[in-house]
């Protein structure tokens, strides 16, 4: 019997497990959490043969080093990288088969931010309301990764990969957000109506996986006053008092005091995970659907 | 009662008052549980409640409108006595906000009856409705960078419990040895929107 299990030589700067996230839970002050980008996560399961909702890793800007201790089918995607298996060039974006005790390693993005490690059987911490999702926000889940842990992997599951490759949005070279305004958009003057859909915002270093932060004009309110809190949803662009707009991403909080401006379409949120620091950014604000 | 979108697939509930929110709250957990309302999350806030997972936020919307919506809410049978005792640090300043000697601070707490309004900042935390507006406080000027689990704290017309250490800038009164989330414990939060509360004064305080 082999050790289903993956040995971190390197962590990489953030490098967490995701999943779906545990949506349902929000009344309770429990973020939905869950892979940034939805559709890679989706995807290297699909090529290693699992279930949609198995728990992959997440990577940030440098990759991660593994040995699994089993032989696993591994396929990586999200943010292009280079991948080698004890230091031999393998396929990115495709299943590969590395072999018990072989050195796997994810290179640093050379476009977007964050790479997705799909292995057979999953990565099978023990879940958390549901879900094996590291949130940052509110520290349910596992810990991110760290030098020397070891990660349980699930069984092999009896789901054949369908696909071998697939095509992948390339990481996006300015963000283009549809959004529909509102529900807080009466807090704001004109002008600063006018500048969140005219003017391009660039995204901040101090982004993560709570909100995407942005740099460019401050907007303006035209109230003063202080918003009582309310429940908040994913993609919320909310407007602290520095008028500086944050977009909410998976570990956003369940509740926040500052007015919202508008939300962005969920369909766009995936191209904000891989967007790097300095990314021009459009709001554009377009009709209910 | 307002209703305003949020994006394509919520809805934020505008209500006149606190007690308003949290009775639109239980009349849609009422209507989820009885199969007439399909939603992801209900979430209620201070003035608010958000429905977010909706289908079609218009159409709800027009529902919410035309239906009947109780003003004050239902009260559970249960009520929850959280054991405390009262040595938090800013007793003296609360007792001066209050206008009250320190003891007294201890004694009008812990003859409240409480409700969990909403829940958020963390997985657990309540923000327990039931003081009278007279003894509203400010958070403190300065945040502590650290305070520990268990200590209960106001702020606003708000008590609070912190269900883990972290920063926080509430008025500390109090220290309870409950555990108010354990995610291996079924339910995980000790305090759910809704919930009754009694402070219980336990040990010398």
């Amino acid at each position: 019997m082999t050790d289903r299990a993956l040995a971190v030589v390197r962590a990489g700067v953030l490098t967490t497990v995701q999943d779906r996230g545990r949506p349902g839970h929000a009344h309770l002050g429990v973020p939905r959490s869950g892979a940034l980008d939805g559709p890679a996560a989706a995807l290297v399961n699909r090529l290693v043969g699992n279930r949609p909702e198995a728990a992959v890793l997440e990577t940030t800007l440098n990759g991660c080093t593994l040995r699994p201790r089993s032989t696993v089918t591994v396929a990586v995607a999200g943010a292009p990288c280079p991948v080698t298996v004890d230091g031999r060039p393998a396929a990115w974006g495709a299943p590969v088969r590395v072999p018990a005790g072989s050195l796997l390693d994810i290179g640093a993005a050379v476009h977007g931010v964050r790479s997705y490690v799909g292995l057979s059987g999953g990565v099978a911490v023990e879940p958390v309301l549901g879900s094996r999702s590291t949130d940052l926000l509110s520290g349910l889940g596992p810990p991110p990764l760290t030098d020397d842990a070891v990660l349980p992997l699930g069984p092999p599951g009896e789901l054949h990969a369908r696909v071998d490759v697939a095509p992948q949005p390339a990481p996006p070279a300015e963000l283009v957000l549809r959004v529909s305004l509102g529900p807080r958009d009466d807090w704001f003057t004109p002008e600063a109506l006018r500048a969140f859909t005219a003017r391009t915002f660039r995204v901040s270093s101090a982004s993560n996986r709570i909100g995407l932060r942005t740099e460019g004009p401050a907007l303006e309110r035209a109230l003063t006053g202080e918003l009582a809190s309310e429940g908040m949803v994913l993609g919320a662009v909310q407007v602290p008092p520095d008028g500086r707009p944050v977009v909410f991403l998976a570990d956003h909080p369940t509740t926040g005091g500052y007015p919202v401006i508008a939300v962005v379409r969920t369909a766009d949120l995936p191209a904000v995970a891989q967007a790097v620091p300095g990314t021009p950014i459009r709001f554009v604000a377009v009709r209910r659907r | 009662m307002r209703a305003l979108p949020v994006g394509d697939g919520a809805l934020l509930v505008e209500v006149a008052s606190g007690d308003e929110a949290q009775a639109l709250h239980a009349e849609l957990v009422r209507r989820r549980a009885a199969g007439l309302l399909t939603v992801r999350e209900i979430v209620p806030a201070a003035r608010t409640v958000l429905l977010d997972g909706v289908h079609d936020p218009g159409r709800l919307a027009s529902e919410l409108a035309a239906s009947e919506i109780p003003s004050t809410p239902p009260r559970h049978e249960d009520v929850l006595d959280v054991p405390i005792r009262y040595d938090g640090p800013d007793l003296a300043d609360v007792a001066a906000h209050w206008g009250v000697a320190e003891q007294e601070v201890a004694r009008i707490h812990a003859g409240t009856e409480f409700r969990v309004a909403f829940c958020g900042f963390a997985p657990g935390f309540g923000y327990l409705t039931g003081l009278p507006a007279r003894y509203d406080v400010p958070r403190r000027a300065t945040p502590r960078t650290r305070v520990p689990a268990g200590s209960v704290g106001l702020a606003g017309p708000y008590t609070g419990v912190y269900p883990r250490s972290s920063p926080g800038g509430w008025q500390l009164i109090g220290t309870t040895d409950a555990v108010l989330w354990d995610h291996a414990r079924v339910p995980a939060a000790l305090l759910s929107p809704g919930t009754r509360v009694r402070f219980v004064r336990v040990g010398r305080s």
